[in-house]
C-alpha cells in the first residue's frame, strides 16, 4: 500500500478546512438543536422570534420617538443587534465543548470559532431576510431603499463580529474573566450600539464618538438603505473598514498564539 | 517518514513553565514498529500528541510525510455529547472518509451494539476505546499512534485488535506507548526510554526494558 505523502500546498489545505469546518457546523448544528421538530432551522427561527416579541413590546407600549416609522426601524435595530452580539458571545466558551476534537491534527482552534461564527451569522442573516421581507409583503412596513446598501452595511457588521468573536473568543480562552467580562460590556454597550437612535438625533458634539463605534456605523449605512432620503445618516466607511482590519489582524495574532497553548483533554 | 527535530514541549504551571520534551528527535519510517517507554509522568501521551499533530511544540519541527492517525488513547477525540455514531459521522467528514462505509465496520467491531445511539459521555472507557480503535480502524492511515489503548478491553477485544492492526496492517508504521512489557515486547521492532525530558533509542526492545526498569 503507497499512499503518496501528503504535500502541504494551499489548495489541499483549503480543502481540509472546509471540510473540517463543514463538519464543525454540523456537529453544531446536532448538539444546539437536536433532530427533533424544526432542528436546525431554530438557527433563524430563534432569533426571528426574538425581533418580532420586541417589535410586539414597542408597538403596545408606544414609547417611540415618531421621527421614522417604528417598524423597520425596531427590525433594522434589533436585527443588527442579534448580529454582533449573538455571534460574539457564542465565540466565548467556543473551546471548551470542543476539546476532544482537538485530538484531530485537522481541527484547529481557529476552526471551532469559525464554526460558529458561520453557524450565527447565517442565521441572524436569515432571519432579518426573512422578517424584512415577510413584514414589507404584509404592508407592515415599506420595502427597503436600497438593498445593495444594506447588504454592504451587514456584510460589514458581520465582519465586525467575526473579528470581535475571534478576539473574544481567543482572550478568553486565555484568561477566564474575559468572558464573563464581555457579558457585561456587550449590555452595557447595546444603548450606545446604535439600533436604539439615529446620530442625527443625539448632540453634535458627542456624534464624532458615537461614530468611533463601528456598530453605529453599519447601523447607520443600514437605515440609509432601509429609510433612503428620509433619514440623514452619518457614518465613516473608511473608518469602520480599518477598524475592521486591525481588530481582525488582532484576533488573528490572539489565536495564533492561544493556539500553541490549548490542548486536547 | 516522520521526522521530529529537536522538539521542545514546555506547559505552564503555576510554579512556572515546566519543560516536558527537551530537544527529542525521532525518525520514523514506513512500517516502522516503535515502542515508548517512560515512568508515569514521564511525557509519553504529550509526545504522541506532538507527532500526531494534536498539540503544536514550542520549539523543534515536525515533519510528517505520511498519514498519522490520530492518538488512540482511552479517553478524547470525541465529542461527549454526540452519540457514537455522530462521533462517527464526524470523524468521517473531518477525514474525508465515507461514512455509509465506514458505519458498518464500527458497528460490527466495536460491538456497541444500542450504545452507538448514545452520547459518548454516557460510555465507560472501555466503551470509548472500542469505538475509537473501530473508527481508525474504518480510516486508513500510514502510522497508527497507540496510548495505551490496547490494554483495555477483554481477552477477546485484544484478539481482535491484533488481528486488525497488526495482522491486517502488519505493513502500516506503529508508534504505541506501554506500561505492559509483553505489548511492546510482542509488537514492536525498536524501542525508546523517555525519561527527564530525552527520548534514547536502545538497539533492541530488551536493551530499552533494562535501561527503563533501572530508572
Amino acid at each position: 500500500m503507497d499512499r503518496t505523502a501528503p504535500q502541504p500546498d494551499f489548495l489541499r489545505s483549503l480543502a481540509i478546512q472546509t471540510r473540517v469546518i463543514g463538519a464543525l457546523v454540523m456537529r453544531e448544528i446536532i448538539t444546539r438543536y437536536g433532530r427533533h421538530n424544526i432542528g436546525f432551522m431554530w438557527v433563524f427561527v430563534e432569533p426571528m422570534m426574538f425581533t418580532t416579541g420586541v417589535l410586539a413590546v414597542w408597538s403596545l407600549v408606544h414609547t417611540h420617538a415618531a421621527k421614522l416609522p417604528l417598524v423597520p426601524f425596531v427590525v433594522t435595530g434589533y436585527s443588527t443587534v442579534l448580529l454582533w452580539r449573538n455571534t460574539i458571545n457564542r465565540c466565548g466558551n467556543a473551546i471548551e465543548p470542543n476539546r476532544a476534537l482537538l485530538h484531530h491534527r485537522n481541527v484547529r482552534v481557529v476552526d471551532l470559532f469559525i464554526a460558529r461564527l458561520l453557524l450565527e451569522i447565517a442565521g441572524a442573516t436569515v432571519s432579518f431576510m426573512t422578517l424584512t421581507t415577510l413584514l414589507s409583503a404584509a404592508g407592515v412596513m415599506s420595502a427597503p431603499e436600497d438593498v445593495l446598501k444594506i447588504g454592504v452595511a451587514w456584510l460589514l457588521l458581520a465582519w465586525f463580529a467575526m473579528s470581535m468573536g475571534l478576539l473574544i473568543g481567543s482572550l478568553s480562552a486565555a484568561f477566564d474573566p474575559v468572558d464573563r467580562i464581555w457579558h457585561v460590556i456587550s449590555y452595557l454597550f447595546l444603548p450606545l450600539s446604535g439600533a436604539f437612535y439615529m446620530v442625527d438625533w443625539i448632540p453634535a458634539h458627542v456624534q464624532s464618538w458615537a461614530l468611533l463605534l463601528p456598530t453605529v456605523d453599519c447601523t447607520e449605512l443600514l437605515r440609509e438603505g432601509f429609510f433612503g432620503t428620509a433619514v440623514h445618516a452619518h457614518y465613516n466607511l473608511l473608518y469602520l473598514v480599518w477598524a475592521n482590519t486591525l481588530l481582525l489582524l488582532i484576533a488573528l495574532f490572539c489565536i495564533r498564539r492561544v493556539s500553541v497553548t490549548v490542548e486536547g483533554e | 517518514m516522520i521526522h521530529l527535530d529537536s522538539v521542545i514541549k514546555r506547559y505552564r504551571t503555576r510554579s512556572g513553565p515546566h519543560t516536558v520534551l527537551n530537544g527529542v528527535s525521532l525518525r520514523i519510517g514506513k512500517g516502522d514498529k516503535l515502542g515508548i517507554l517512560g515512568r508515569n509522568g514521564a511525557g509519553k501521551s504529550t509526545l504522541i500528541r506532538i507527532i500526531s499533530g494534536a498539540e503544536l511544540p514550542n520549539g523543534g519541527r515536525v515533519t510528517r510525510l505520511m498519514s498519522v492517525s490520530w492518538p488512540l488513547a482511552f479517553g478524547g477525540a470525541f465529542q461527549g455529547s454526540l452519540t457514537g455514531i455522530d462521533n462517527v459521522r464526524f470523524i468521517c467528514r473531518v477525514y474525508g472518509a465515507d461514512f455509509n462505509a465506514s458505519l458498518p465496520f464500527v458497528e460490527d467491531f466495536s460491538e456497541l451494539g444500542k450504545f452507538l445511539k448514545e452520547p459518548v459521555k454516557t460510555y465507560s472507557s472501555g466503551m470509548r476505546a472500542r469505538l475509537a480503535f473501530a473508527i481508525s480502524m474504518a480510516i486508513e492511515f500510514d502510522c497508527f499512534l497507540i496510548d495505551e489503548v490496547i490494554s483495555v478491553g477483554d481477552a477477546r477485544f485484544h484478539e481482535k485488535c491484533r488481528r486488525e492492526l497488526f495482522e491486517k496492517r502488519h505493513d502500516r508504521a506503529m508508534i504505541i506507548v506501554s506500561h505492559e512489557a509483553h505489548n511492546i515486547r510482542d509488537y514492536c521492532a525498536r524501542a525508546c526510554v523517555l525519561h527527564h525530558g530525552m527520548l534514547r533509542e536502545y538497539p533492541d526492545v530488551d536493551a530499552a526494558y533494562t535501561a527503563y526498569n533501572q530508572l
